[in-house]
């Protein structure tokens, strides 16, 4: 017999604070490999490598939001890779085809139309799922091809180039530009993802998406619209690609048939590796950001080291997932 | 495999089976099993009575290996034994019918009875073999079932007797079931009766726990009674009425159950119902709601009164007329409902009502979210203080307010649903199975709140299976069979007798 006082592990209650562990959890995980990161390379602890290797996570972690809304919400969404690449031809062509005199009219239109096609991909996507009730994972895989497959065709097989000069120097600093000496980029994930957190965790929507995620039944006894609260999270997502874009094409100016392949795994792989369950009924949006750096930051050590070659990066991410999902498992055991 | 105890025990006085000293249990901070001292005689009826959350479950669940107790021992046979889990229980012939239902829904009803025990025939298994003995394993209980239904589609009494039947089909020494009835009707309880008696007979000692205290009455030998985590009684059955059975659960008297309503006077209709197809389920129900009255449905299992309700406020397609306060309506899902003042509380708690993995405020604001919004944002402080108030109302008992819903005891999880639509205020309130495995003292709460509602002038559609219930509180019952609504008792006629009679198709004479 033991005392009282020691409850064995296997008993302890699963309270509502207990989650908090999960959640806890990956900012730990980044914590140690920055420290990892310093001993490894201590040039990798300078200011600049890090804004630098934040920057680069930016597209990652920004699609990751829309992701953690769609997978908290019971669903999947294969597609935002191709996307990414449909939606940024879609608003170089129109930048190029000079439909508005006015630079920075056009600018703004044109980014204007990102968001807009992003939110229309997007509730393409909710509505086949939801309306045409077809398995997210079958019906993402389908706009996937479909995206993909534009985009070629838009290309004719080469590459979407923004081609006006003038153009390219006034778009330049959404990317390149800094804000009180933070990179754009970085701003724009922070802001986004308050947003996003503040609608999940602060909103009525927030509460009825969690609701359906972890238990559709539930949700719709309780009066939810279940398919219109899931319809939204696609759009969110679809938003959130438009986001993205508007990042992606002052950086690179140009798309292909290749842009932003694999992309949706990465961000699947942030919000998993944030803590968010695959399964739904969980979202949590600061691990997702966190999920994301730990990705880049991962490749960034492999560079900068000379332990492990970093053609390896790949697999290291597959193993990060792994290692993640089983930490995961141990922490809601307890 | 076969049904049979391994090692008969026929002597009832001989040293029991099972030997339980000093359990306790503490979840967190929360003590919920203090010193518990228990034990089940081969060839004994063992009831383990209590109040919601009296820890009745928690301490089944010990015996059964599910939980570690933080202290005690249990010993078989006069060996000292601890479970690592469930399974090794099982091998020392301890099985456990849980309270919930845990089956796969997606399988069939024979495919869960057999789950992970399949016959086999070399490589294959032996699917015909499975299928017979899950049609002879059910109608044991006195159901019919077609093996090959798959469970997600039977209702939560359907779901009950596999339940109990994939239970029994274990070798086994001791059983326990977890409120067994609670979702039965008076049909189906009899035959798991008598099922019981057989195993009794054959030396198994039989753990049971139930709400229903004359059903206690009627098959326990012993009865032992928790209140608050401590063993209170242990008497021969024999020795206690209901009465008695009831003040040692609560503490104090239960005289009287059922609140005094004024007889039905002549009410304005809020609700009138025209031929209302639910396809599959039920056919050309017709039925009127006053404002005010508490209108019952009563019927077998399977009768279609749950998908007649669900197909009323838009969880299943209908078709048929629907009037409320003279307006032609429809339904196209609950938020049309529930908009309109229609609120429907589901008989399924687990599935359909709360949300096990959320905390209690979520659960409770869920359906009712808008009038907790300030601006954009939920206001937190204003869902703490409706939880108080839920909890002080309808009583609802917890160590503490950090827990998940699915972690409160299961008659507390009806009350936290039942303060979950009442928060929707609505005119309408159609409650399946109020009282589902809620305790003595809460069940005469809960009444009295019905009653309450009533009084203020809401109309109350109340689905049960108990009878006794539904004579107690309503104003007028309409009795369901196959799908039909074959009949109206109200006054004098209000008694089992003639329930039954319509229920089942045989004329009340007959029946008695
Ligand atoms: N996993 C858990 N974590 C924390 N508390 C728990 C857990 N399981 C049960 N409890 C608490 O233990 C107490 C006893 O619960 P238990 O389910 O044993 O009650 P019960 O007697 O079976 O009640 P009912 O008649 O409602 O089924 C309750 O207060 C419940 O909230
Ligand atoms: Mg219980």
């Amino acid at each position: 017999m033991t005392g009282a006082t020691t409850p064995e592990t296997g008993a302890k209650p699963k309270t509502s604070r207990d989650w908090d562990m999960a959640a806890i959890a990956p900012f730990v995980a980044l914590a140690l490999l920055l420290v990892l990161g310093y001993f490894a390379n201590p040039s990798f602890a300078s200011l600049a490598n890090l804004t630098n290797v934040i920057t680069r996570s930016a597209f990652i972690a920004i699609i990751a939001l829309g992701a953690t809304y769609v997978i908290s919400s019971g669903g999947l969404d294969l597609s935002v890779g191709s996307m990414v690449a449909f939606v940024a031809s879609l608003m170089i062509m129109f930048l190029n085809s000079g439909a508005i005199a006015d630079p920075v009219m056009l600018l703004a239109c044109a980014m204007l139309l990102a968001l807009g096609m992003g939110a229309a991909c997007g509730l393409a996507n909710g509505l086949i799922t939801t309306v045409g009730r077809i398995e997210p994972f079958i019906a993402t895989l389908g706009t996937m091809g479909i995206f993909r497959g534009l985009t070629t065709w838009l290309s004719q097989g080469g590459a979407i180039t923004l081609k006006d000069r003038e153009l390219q120097a006034l778009y330049r600093p959404v990317y390149f530009g800094s804000v009180a000496g933070v990179p754009i980029p970085i701003v724009v994930i922070f802001v986004t993802a308050a947003i996003a957190a503040f609608v999940l965790y602060r909103t009525r929507y927030g509460r009825h998406l969690i609701a359906v995620g972890s238990n559709e039944d539930v949700a719709r006894y309780s009066g939810i619209s279940v398919n219109r609260v899931r319809t939204i999270a696609y759009v969110v997502q679809g938003l959130c690609v438009g986001v993205a874009v508007l990042l992606y094409v002052p950086r690179l100016g140009s798309t292909s048939a290749t842009t932003g392949i694999l992309w949706e795994l990465q961000a699947i792989t942030a919000v998993v590796v944030g803590g968010t369950a695959l399964r739904g009924g969980v979202g949590r949006i600061w691990g997702t950001v966190c999920g994301a750096f730990i990705l880049e930051i991962v490749g960034n050590i492999m560079l900068l080291s000379n332990f492990v070659s970093e053609y390896l990066i790949g697999a290291i991410q597959g193993a990060i997932i792994i290692i993640a999902m089983l930490v995961q498992r141990s922490l809601m055991r307890k | 495999m076969s049904m049979d105890a391994s090692d008969p025990q026929p002597l009832p006085n001989s040293q029991p089976l099972l030997q339980a000293s000093g359990l306790s249990k503490t979840f967190g901070i929360v003590e919920v099993l203090k010193d518990i001292d228990l034990s089940v005689r081969a060839g004994e009826v063992h009831a383990i009575i209590g109040e919601n959350g009296a820890g009745k479950s928690t301490l089944m669940k010990i015996l059964a290996g599910n939980h570690q107790p933080t202290r005690g021992e249990m010993m078989i046979d006069g060996q000292k034994v601890s479970f690592s889990g469930p399974v090794d229980a099982e091998h020392h012939g301890i099985v456990l019918v849980h309270q919930e239902i845990l089956l796969a829904p997606d399988l069939t009803v024979a495919q869960n009875i057999f789950l992970g025990r399949e016959l086999g025939r070399g490589l294959t298994m032996d699917d015909r073999a499975m299928r017979e003995a899950a049609v002879k394993a059910v109608r044991d209980l006195g159901a019919d079932l077609d093996p090959d239904t798959i469970v997600s589609r039977l209702s939560i009494a359907q779901r009950q007797l596999v339940q109990i039947a994939r239970v029994l089909l274990v070798p086994h020494r001791i059983v326990i079931f977890d409120e067994p009835t609670a979702s039965l009707t008076p049909h189906e309880t009899d035959a798991l009766i008598k099922v019981i008696r057989d195993i009794r007979a054959r030396g198994v000692g039989v753990l049971y726990i139930s709400h229903r205290l004359p059903e206690v009455k009627e098959i326990a030998d012993r009865v032992t009674v928790l209140r608050d985590g401590r063993l209170v009684a242990s008497q021969n059955a024999s020795d206690l009425q209901p009465s008695d059975m009831a003040r040692l659960m609560v503490g104090r008297d239960v005289a009287k159950l059922y609140p005094d309503r004024q007889s039905a006077e002549i009410r304005e209709t809020v609700l009138e119902v025209e031929g209302l197809d639910v396809p599959g389920y039920a056919q050309g129900a017709s039925f009127r709601l006053g404002k005010g009255e508490i209108l019952g449905f009563a019927g077998l299992i399977g009768a279609g009164r749950t998908e007649l309700m669900e197909g009323l406020v838009g969880l299943r397609p209908s078709r048929g007329a629907v009037r409320l306060n003279g307006q032609a309506v429809r339904f196209s899902d609950v938020h049309a409902s529930l908009k309109a003042g229609v609120a429907y509380l589901s008989e399924d708690r687990k599935g359909k009502g709360l949300l096990l993995s959320k905390d209690l405020t979520v659960n409770l604001t869920l359906a009712s979210l808008g009038k907790f919004v300030r601006g954009l944002q939920i206001d937190r402080k204003r869902e703490r203080e409706a939880l108080d108030r839920a909890i002080q109302d309808f009583d609802i008992r917890t160590g503490t307010k950090e827990i998940l819903a699915g972690q409160l005891s299961g008659g507390n999880q009806q009350k936290l649903l039942i303060a979950k639509m009442m928060l929707l205020d609505p005119q309408v309130v159609i409650i399946d199975e109020p009282t589902r495995g809620i305790d003595i003292g809460n069940k005469q709460q809960i009444y009295t709140f019905i009653a309450r509602l009533a009084e203020e002038g809401r109309s109350i559609i109340v689905v049960s299976s108990e009878m006794p219930e539904l004579i107690g509180i309503c104003d007028r019952i309409l009795v369901m069979r196959s799908g039909r609504i074959v009949g109206e008792v109200t006054g004098e006629r209000m008694n089992e007798n003639e329930i039954v009679g319509l229920a089942t198709g045989i004329s009340a004479g007959e029946a008695a």
